[in-house]
């Protein structure tokens, strides 16, 4: 699973850009502000159908642009894959896989599968729950598409359910509504918590593996799935907490609760993690993640990974440059603001790359 | 974005004129440069022409009536279906709305009469079971002479809940329940089928012989 070419325009910075990839590791070195990230970003569209970083579509397009266009060709299990994708201004962005437009952007997730390493990860560990909960949703919908159907419609029953919360007094029959809603949340809730505990548990032993291989010490990690759904049934906690949920006007018990616990010698990371800890926590989860997609889809994912050398003592660079040149790892993208320092990093593994030197006027390849 | 908010603030030269294109542009899928054509238009017609379209409006909207039956759109108390003694009383065919009825008429397959429930249970737009024709239905499974109520709502999460809420209230009565099979269009590629779709469609497999014997009307 690689990426062979990219074209953009009007993405981002980019007016115009057309770019040709090595099948194994490409860099894009550069100073800050000249678009690395962005092309990242442009890789991340292709594959998940959004931005890593801005979630609004229309602020991608290049400041008094009217449209923007993405086009990647990608080579899939020995088959030419083009993927094309367009974002306008007052209309819903277009996804076409070789030129035929997908009727749901859900369909295409999971085709490009991809991994993202990025400073943006440490919203992870700071942020509220729900930066965790659509971790586990944008890697486990990658490989299960039931899985995104069933976040979907339970998100939709929650949105009714909560409305009928809110205008409950005084109209009849609500409450045998309210119980046809519990069934439904119910039906699609506790697939979605099965596939959240399978994917931890899984996840749990292959993550404290690379921790330990990149931290290089027996410090204990842990990463556990917390859910109101491993104690109680939904079906009765949903009954139960009837009263409490009319009362507060939303629905206080599912999985819209979930979260992770992030833990490093038994204590939360947030509290007890250096920077340093805390970035070596996030690339050994990310790279796990990795290799549990990998493995269940049957397919390399594309590896980008945005600034990441940054922060890192030598060794642990090291350490991360000996996995990654090993060759489970299938196409990798690594920006860079230290031309030097990547290519002495470059030098010491035996894999092919290709170094791209963007500028503000342009992209180069060395 | 400049051009948008120009043209939502330009100027009418005639009140009226304003008046009548708000009116138009308050139709759904019109917008207000379609209502101006649409307004334009009916000034150019002869005096009769633009009574005659008022009147018909307005007579629609007084004279139409609901079938006391079936809640479908009629011009008399007991609408055509239902007084159609040719049909299949026995079988009721619940749908939201006369849209619905039109599309399953059209197919000649089906012989029985219609539920109209005018609209779905959904919360988020003010909808309950109260505005609904959930208890003429509930009253009608209660006679015996009803053997089969067929739920043909759209398969969104609403026509979900709906579905759940009239099987919960039929539940007393000695009526069968059905819903429309659910599975890969006719003529639709396995390989562009959603996965939802296909998934149930394998779980709900159909005997071969059923889709020859299907073809050729009703049961």
């Amino acid at each position: 699973m690689h990426l062979l070419s990219l074209s953009l325009i009007n993405f981002k910075n980019y007016e115009q850009a057309d770019l040709d990839f090595s099948s194994k590791i490409n860099c894009f070195v550069g100073e800050n502000g000249v678009g690395k990230t962005n092309l990242l970003d442009a890789i991340h569209y292709l594959a998940l159908c959004k931005s890593n970083l801005n979630p609004v579509d229309t602020q991608n397009i290049r400041y008094d642009q009217e449209m923007s266009m993405i086009q990647g060709v990608f080579s899939r299990l020995e088959k030419e894959e083009t993927i094309y994708c367009s974002i306008r201004k007052n209309r819903k962005k277009q996804f076409k896989r070789n030129k035929k437009e997908y009727k749901r952007l859900m369909e295409h997730i999971g085709l490009i599968p991809l991994v993202m390493i990025s400073p943006a990860d440490y919203g992870l560990i700071q942020g509220g729950s729900d930066e965790r909960r659509r971790l586990m949703n944008a890697v486990i919908g990658q490989y299960d598409h039931i899985y995104l159907e069933n976040i979907i419609s339970y998100n939709r029953i929650l949105t009714q359910r909560n409305r009928l919360l809110k205008e409950s007094a005084g109209r009849s029959g609500n409450l045998d509504v309210l119980e046809i809603l519990n069934q439904q949340l119910v039906q699609y809730g506790v697939p979605v918590f099965e596939a959240r505990k399978d994917f931890t548990e899984k996840l749990m032993p292959v993550f404290q593996e690379y921790y330990q291989h990149v931290s290089g010490n027996k410090e204990e990690v842990s990463l556990a799935y917390s859910s109101q759904l491993n104690e109680l049934d939904f079906s009765t906690a949903l009954r139960e907490s009837i009263n409490k949920d009319l009362s507060v006007q939303y629905t206080t018990t599912g999985i819209h609760k979930d979260d992770l616990q992030m833990m490093l010698a038994g204590h939360p990371l947030k509290k007890v993690g250096s920077q340093g800890q805390q970035k070596t926590y996030l690339v050994a989860l990310k790279l796990a993640e990795f290799e549990f997609m990998q493995t269940l889809m049957k397919l390399s994912p594309i590896l980008l990974l945005d600034d990441i050398f940054d922060k890192f003592d030598a060794f642990r660079v090291k350490q991360i440059i000996k996995l990654v040149a090993d060759n489970r790892f299938g196409q990798i993208f690594i920006t860079d603001t230290n031309e030097e320092r990547l290519k002495k990093i470059l030098k010491e593994i035996p894999t092919e790359h290709l170094i791209y030197h963007i500028t503000k006027s342009g992209v180069d390849l060395i | 974005m400049r051009d948008i908010i120009l043209d939502m603030y330009q100027s009418y030269s005639s009140k009226l004129l304003e008046e009548a294109v708000e009116e138009f542009a308050s139709l759904p899928g019109i917008g207000r440069k379609t209502a101006l054509r649409l307004v334009l238009f009916l000034l150019k017609q002869d005096d009769k022409e633009v009574e005659r379209f008022g009147n018909t409006v307005l007579k629609m909207k007084k004279e139409i009536m609901h079938c006391k039956i079936c809640h479908n759109i009629s011009d008399t108390e007991v609408c055509a279906i239902c007084s159609d003694n040719y049909r299949d009383h026995e079988i009721i065919c619940v749908v939201e709305n006369i849209r619905d009825v039109m599309s399953i008429e059209n197919t000649q397959q089906y012989h029985g009469i219609y539920h109209v429930l005018g609209g779905i249970i959904s919360p988020l737009d003010g909808i309950g079971p109260a505005d609904l024709t959930i208890e003429s239905l509930v009253e009608k499974a209660r006679n015996n002479s009803i053997k089969e109520i067929i739920l043909a709502l759209s398969t969104t999460m609403e026509g979900d809940t709906t579905n759940f809420y009239i099987y919960k209230k039929l539940q007393e009565s000695s009526v069968s329940i059905t819903t429309l099979a659910r599975g890969v269009a006719i003529g639709d590629d396995l390989e562009y089928a959603d996965e939802i779709t296909l998934g149930r469609s394998i779980l709900n497999r159909t005997k071969f012989e059923d889709i020859f014997k299907g073809m050729n009307g009703s049961r």
